[in-house]
């Protein structure tokens, strides 16, 4: 009888060793004469636990980890395959407390299918999204999105559905559908997770969107920075082709929609989405003044919906079970749920997708087990490089975009880093206006020169050289920055300064550098 | 105060040889190897009827030569028909696109915030020290190249690095120096 191992191969678990423990597993099996069929899925997201390897049992798929090469012999010898004791022996997967309180939508398949099968992914609920989409009318996909609450992660957290309202009544013959993937912000994964994962939910979504607003052709624009992304990608793309899911007749639509991966080159600002288009038309990464919008002259001058990989990957969803059940999920004006990832000095890290409304201090100490420094968490910085930093004494707040824009925050793409009691937040002020002078597209001038005279400025602070009024210039760049900038880079450099200066003054007094 | 022949066209003469040959370095227009030449002008032929074509042309050319040389930079302005100057500010715009050749190995060093909460700018001293060189420099022996990146999606397994597009988490100095040893081995 044949067993079925799962080992992810997901790039965060191949960083920890899981590719030689799939080999050494492979290795063991075949020298004992025992059949084993070996599926590389993504990672289930508890990164304490990786290598986390998993064998398909008649109880279901028990779980052991985090696994070395040195435990397979030992492994073996407990009769894993049959789900035996052991020391790293975790039980049932779905029973692991991590797990089991989660809300998983669009990360329902993420760690439990192979990523580079049709069969599987169809199998597991996939494509059940767009044969619902191909039936329906193109007002009536534009609206169940509508419907769903569904908001995009990025900074502004805009309705989905009225973006693609804006595209589909657009007259042009010509429209495009562009995915951002290009996941830039530190402390975020959730795409790349995704993307290795399930990449036939990002690959589903981007063609009901296409046949959602009328249009033939997608990119998905891809940060050079993710090769293990790139590959599973591809060869989703090329199994969804060969199996009739995009093409020249979707599904026995009629309806054509082709897709292709484009890679960045190492620009965060191509994150933004007029300077990811221009990327995409092959050209320096300079934003574009708006008006008028992407959904009105996007890509080549046409109709574009631009949007994030988690918006698309949960298009899906939404569709098979409809936007009632997905707006059943979250509070307030945030529905649905979010991927959250946690990172940083942290404990037990990865995803946690829970409804909108779970707390900053749950995922903190309840998931994330507090920091791995074993030290008191002092601050943590919510959405990227762009977000505030939280002090402790604001961990109550909910995860919602309305919740956390009153305490000055913003929730962005989700990802949450975590700093302990040792964290010099000068320091990481300072760094906020470095990264924004590097990345900087040139365009405008509060961004291109207040960033590199904000990094001067916290250094004169720290240098002892007239540090009170250097302190007024600094808040009086910030808010130059925040008012003028073109787009989000110089506007929100702003947030992790100020709430610096806010919550951690004492931290910029003078002192020697070193 | 200026001695009375600069401002009578004294020094013409001297003006000119200082001037000339800067204007003729910059009109020379930089050559490939026949072999780097064909594998441009290939990719380039291969990818130009593609829509906005030049990022993947550069991708194209550094794949396979490692770096993009000012010689290809001249080949796709003519094969795209594009300026020089077009395609050496997308060139130049972009970090990850590399304009001189790089070591055996690139190392690139997260240098983002996740990676800084446990410890990587540490590390990043240890790299340098470790190496001998700086960011964005290469190794006397031509080894390695170290780069910084900001963020590699590893922020779970902070801090982290990439070698030769192999993912590396939790990195102590003592593990840091395990992975340039184990990339070398590769080698053999």
């Amino acid at each position: 009888m044949t067993v079925t191992v799962y080992v992810p191969c997901d790039a965060s678990a191949l960083s920890l060793g899981a590719d030689d423990v799939a080999d050494a597993i492979a290795k063991e099996a075949s020298g004992r004469g025992i059949s084993l069929h070996l599926v590389r899925n993504g990672s289930r997201g508890a990164f304490a636990l990786e290598p986390l390897v998993e064998v398909v049992t008649p109880r279901g798929r028990i779980a052991y980890g985090p696994v070395k090469v040195a435990d397979v012999p030992g492994l073996f010898a407990a009769d894993f395959l049959n789900g035996g004791q052991h020391s790293l022996a975790l039980g049932l997967t779905d029973q692991i407390p991590w797990f089991a309180s989660q809300q998983r939508l669009t990360f329902v398949r993420v760690g439990i299918v192979d990523p580079a099968s049709v069969a599987d992914y169809v199998a597991n609920g996939g494509y059940q999204g767009l044969r619902r989409a191909v039936a329906m009318t193109q007002q009536e996909i534009v609206q169940a999105v509508l419907d769903s609450g569904l908001r995009g992660p990025g900074g502004a957290a805009f309705p989905t559905g009225i973006k693609w309202k804006t595209v589909l009544d657009q007259p042009a013959a010509c429209k495009y559908v562009t995915c951002n993937a290009d996941e830039g912000d530190s402390g975020t994964f959730s795409d790349r997770m995704l993307m290795e994962g399930d990449p036939l939910a990002l690959i589903e979504g981007m063609t009901i969107a296409g046949i959602a607003v009328g249009a033939t052709q997608g990119y998905i624009y891809l940060r050079a920075e993710y090769p293990h992304a790139h590959r599973a990608l591809n060869t989703a793309l090329a199994a969804a082709y060969q199996a009739g899911y995009l093409g020249s007749d979707v599904m026995g639509s009629g309806k054509r929609f082709d897709l292709e991966v484009r890679l960045g080159a190492g620009a965060y600002i191509c994150g933004e989405e007029t300077s990811m288009l221009e990327s995409l038309e092959g050209k320096r990464g300079e934003i574009r003044v708006r008006p008028p919008l992407p959904a009105i002259k996007g890509l080549f001058g046409q109709p574009t919906i631009v949007n994030n990989v988690m918006t698309l990957a949960t298009v899906p969803v939404i569709l098979q079970q409809g936007a009632e059940f997905y707006k059943n999920y979250g509070m307030g004006k945030s529905r649905g749920t979010l991927p959250l990832q946690l990172a940083g000095n942290i404990k037990r890290g990865g995803l946690v997708e829970r409804a909108f409304g779970v707390t900053l201090r749950e995922l903190l100490y309840d998931y994330g087990g507090g920091t791995a420094s074993g030290r008191p968490i002092r601050a943590v910085q919510v959405g990227g490089p762009l977000g505030a930093y939280i002090p402790a004494s604001q961990f109550d707040v909910a995860i919602d975009y309305e919740a956390l824009a009153g305490i000055g925050a913003l929730l962005g793409h989700g990802g949450i880093v975590v700093f302990d009691d040792t964290v010099d937040m000068a320091r990481m002020a300072r760094y906020a206006l470095e990264f924004c002078a590097v990345e900087s597209c040139g365009k405008c001038t509060p961004c291109r020169i207040g960033s590199t005279r904000g990094v001067e400025v916290i250094d004169r602070i720290l240098g002892g050289v007239a540090s009170e009024r250097n302190l007024q210039q600094l808040e009086e760049l910030c808010e130059v920055m925040l008012q003028g900038s073109l787009c989000g880079l110089g506007g929100m450099t702003p947030f992790p300064v100020t709430s610096a200066l806010k919550h951690f003054r004492e931290d910029f007094r003078a002192r020697t550098r070193h | 105060m200026q001695p009375a022949s600069y401002t009578s066209g004294g020094y013409l003469a001297l003006a000119w040889c200082l001037v000339v040959p800067t204007r003729c370095a910059l009109n020379v227009t930089p050559t490939l190897p026949p072999a780097h030449a064909d594998a441009v002008c290939r990719i380039v032929a291969d990818l130009k009827g593609r829509p906005g074509p030049l990022l993947e042309v550069l991708h194209g050319i550094q794949a396979a030569l490692g770096y993009v040389p000012e010689g290809a930079v001249v080949l796709v302005a003519q094969g795209l028909n594009m300026s020089r100057a077009e395609v050496h500010g997308v060139v130049t715009f972009y970090h990850y696109f590399r304009r001189t050749p790089p070591g055996k190995h690139v190392v690139s060093l997260c240098r983002a915030e996740s990676c800084q909460a446990v410890g990587a700018q540490e590390l990043a001293e240890h790299a340098k020290r470790r190496l001998g060189v700086d960011f964005h420099e290469t190794t006397d022996d031509g080894e390695f190249s170290l780069e910084p990146i900001y963020c590699l999606g590893n922020c779970a397994c902070s801090p982290a690095a990439m070698v030769d597009g192999r993912l590396y988490g939790r990195l102590t100095p003592e593990r840091f120096d395990a992975m340039l040893v184990q990339e070398q081995g590769r080698d053999k």
